[in-house]
């Protein structure tokens, strides 16, 4: 509410000088700005009577107190601000240089063994281990996304498509046929790299903000199309799919169980474990491929498509296929972690896929730094750690959370590991500033 | 050292809606020479480069590409990029077109996209680590190697090549066109924005690539110190249409090319004509 409204633009020159009297006179303004705005909104009030009639009440205490606020916040925000904006600047890490690679060198392998040691030291605690299986089903999708935004610089709005087309193959080869976890997942893999090729072959000369309306439409149409083909997805009532098996050992207390089978005592926990290291592998395998695919001439195709696809193509690179290997091989990670999302919950439903899954995956990816994947991890554990730690404060979560979002797009408009690290070197490796690099946001291609 | 036609352009015409850019353009461009394309701005220059690397379809006409060893190659029927896979057809653009984010040595290994992805098994074999696709690109990167020296730029290798002075992204942007092996290269306004001794280099490093490399090449050029000191055969254009065709001495005294470029009227070709012959 104390919202301080924007100094005019002759008085910022003096603000800079710190000048005492200018910060009063701004705060002046602001605080009449807030008054003329609130007055009819907080000052003046029409309520229902007992007869049923309007009464009219004012609230002049409340809109003073409103505009005195207003005019401190404003008078503190003049005198502080630079400063605080010095602080901050210096307080916050450049992206540029040696240090980022130096952290991400020893952070990538921190990572990675605290992933791996979560459930040790969250083994009692199923809240935790839910959350950190969540984590890395994320960090597996940003991935995925990554490929074809980061790297092929793609806009993909419709990614939850994969996701979906991922779960859904799951539980239905599952209920229609009986198949197992371990043969479905790469089938949902496969189905939904498919799907990607299917996307792919309408949008091929699409670049930008068209490619991200058409995707974000196909995104929609797949989610609809498993909401009213009710014969055979079960539409809005969802399907149930079976939890997966430890080579054939189902985690349950019976005699062929798990449990009994190694001569443990029975406990839920297990299972929970046991997703939870599928998923870090499945994870851990995304980000191998996707490390190894940048070093390989597909890789480079990707990431030069990004950078400019006239030149691509007068260098003799078939760009269609390229394209649509972007989209198939991203397509493919996001079905396997779909095929697990819905193992993992034993249902599934279309309100799982809605547009604001698309949209979190692709906030982790452009967070984390486009083509980065240390940054796409530590994105989707930011991001999803910061939404359980604000979970008590249900209302202001989203606030919280724009503002959060807001603040690293001003400070880290590239997201939080914005150099790229060139995928071969002849000397030594330096890291490319993200100056210089393309991103996805670039408008359709002019011609040569 | 000439030869048979490399290039044959035949009755050349593209049309955009009512905008006739070339007209019944006919040329050849011979084996191991310099061929030039001259002409005031908006003569049809680019677009022709276009229809030759298959950016632009010809309304009208035939490209026709032959290989030394005798493959022959119809252009206009090719999407733009087997012309640059198996015509050999490599093009360098009037405004520089790097991969900018990329570094040097990467622009170059992915000019190399065709036998690298042949080399790593379609992704499949190179990402189970395959000893042949390691090698592959070992020499993938010698030939880079190569090329950055020729064009001095071997010591910025690991640098972006959107972080390069402007002479040297035109540098590279030839050395990127020589990394996939072109039969013929063509250049679009290489010497654009390069100083004197840049571009007396710049004479040096295209004389190379035809005399030591056997490749034709096909320039835009604006810089006339560059055209007539390099150029085996230039063709003038105007308002696309031909309005010359020879040796660089022969077109350097041609009444309709200092028309062309001086702008007179019509009727004025003749006297000027008759000037520069006494």
């Amino acid at each position: 509410m104390s919202e301080p409204a924007a100094p005019p633009p002759e008085a910022a020159s003096a603000d800079k000088r710190l000048d005492g009297l200018a910060a009063v006179k701004d705060a002046a303004v602001a605080a009449l700005v807030a008054l003329g705005l609130f007055i009819l909104l907080i000052g003046i009030r029409t309520e229902q009577g007992p007869s049923g009639a309007l009464v009219f009440t004012t609230r002049f205490t409340l809109l003073a107190e409103i505009v005195a606020a207003v005019f401190i916040g404003s008078l503190l925000r003049s005198l502080l601000w630079a400063r605080a904006a010095a602080l901050l600047a210096r307080l916050l890490p450049r992206s540029d240089g040696a240090m980022a690679a130096n952290v991400s060198r020893y952070l990538a392998p921190v990572f990675v063994a605290f992933a791996l040691v979560v459930p040790i030291l969250f083994y009692r605690n199923s809240y935790a281990l839910g959350l950190a299986s969540l984590i890395a089903t994320y960090t597996m999708l940003g991935f995925g996304l990554n490929i074809v935004v980061g790297l092929a610089g793609l806009l993909d709005l419709g990614y939850v498509a994969f996701y979906a087309v991922g779960a859904y193959s799951y539980a239905l080869l599952a209920h229609y046929y009986g198949l197992s976890f371990w043969s479905c997942l790469p089938l949902a893999g496969i189905l939904a790299a498919f799907a990607g090729l299917l996307l792919g072959f309408p949008v091929l000369r699409l670049r930008g903000d068209y490619l991200a309306i058409v995707t974000l439409g196909f995104g929609e149409i797949i989610r609809l199309i498993l909401l009213n083909w009710q014969d055979f997805t079960g539409g809005p009532n969802g399907v149930s799919a079976p939890h997966p098996t430890f080579f054939g050992l189902p985690f349950t207390a019976a005699d062929n169980g798990f449990a009994a089978t190694f001569g443990l005592a029975y406990a839920p926990a297990q299972r929970a474990v046991f997703l939870y290291y599928v998923i870090v592998a499945l994870a851990l395998l995304t980000n191998w491929v996707t490390l190894r695919l940048r070093r390989l001439p597909i890789g480079r195709a990707w990431e030069a498509l990004r950078e400019d696809e006239i030149a691509c193509r007068a260098l003799g690179i078939n760009t269609t296929t390229t394209k649509l290997t972007a989209f198939a091989m991203g397509a493919m990670f996001g079905g396997v972690a779909g095929a697990f999302f819905a193992t993992r919950l034993g249902f599934i439903s279309p309100e799982s896929f809605t547009f604001s899954e698309s949209a979190f995956v692709l906030a982790i990816v452009v967070l984390g730094g486009m083509g980065s994947q240390l940054g796409v991890a530590i994105a989707a554990t930011a991001m999803l750690g910061g939404f359980e730690l604000f979970r008590e404060f249900e209302q202001y979560r989203m606030l919280v959370f724009g503002a959060a979002m807001v603040a690293v797009m001003i400070y880290r408009p590239r997201g939080l590991v914005s150099t790229r690290t060139p995928s071969v070197f002849l000397h030594e490796r330096k890291l490319v500033p993200a100056a210089v690099v393309q991103d996805a946001r670039a408008g359709p291609e002019t011609p040569p | 050292m000439s030869g048979a036609p490399v290039l044959a352009v035949e009755h050349l015409t593209m049309r955009f809606g009512g905008l006739t850019a070339v007209t019944d353009l006919s040329f050849a461009a011979r084996t191991r020479e310099i061929t030039a394309l001259i002409g005031p701005n908006g003569a049809g220059k680019t677009t022709l480069f276009n229809c030759i690397t298959g950016f632009y379809k010809p309304t009208v006409g035939r490209l026709q590409l032959r290989h030394p060893g005798g493959a022959s190659f119809l252009l206009e029927r090719m999407p733009e990029f087997r012309i640059a896979k198996q015509a050999r057809v490599a093009r360098t653009f009037q405004n520089v077109r790097l991969f900018a984010g990329m570094t040097l040595l990467e622009n170059l290994l992915v000019a190399q996209h065709n036998p690298l992805m042949l080399a790593s098994g379609f992704t499949v074999l190179g990402l189970l680590g395959s000893r042949a696709y390691a090698r592959a690109e070992a020499a993938a990167i010698d030939k880079a190697r190569y090329w950055l020296d020729r064009v001095g730029l071997a010591a910025r290798a690991d640098d972006a090549a959107g972080a390069l002075p402007y002479g040297a992204q035109r540098r590279l942007e030839i050395a990127r066109a020589m990394c996939t092996d072109p039969v013929l290269l063509c250049l679009d306004e290489p010497a654009a924005g390069l100083n004197s001794r840049e571009s007396a280099e710049l004479n040096e490093f295209l004389r190379a690539i035809r005399d030591q490399h056997g490749i034709s090449i096909l320039l835009i050029e604006h810089d006339m110190g560059v055209v007539m000191e390099i150029s085996d055969r230039i063709v003038v254009l105007d308002y696309g249409v031909k309005i010359a065709d020879g040796a660089p001495d022969a077109v350097r005294n041609d009444a309709k090319v200092i028309a062309a470029y001086l702008g007179v009227a019509d009727e004025e070709v003749e006297s000027i004509g008759a000037e520069v012959d006494s």
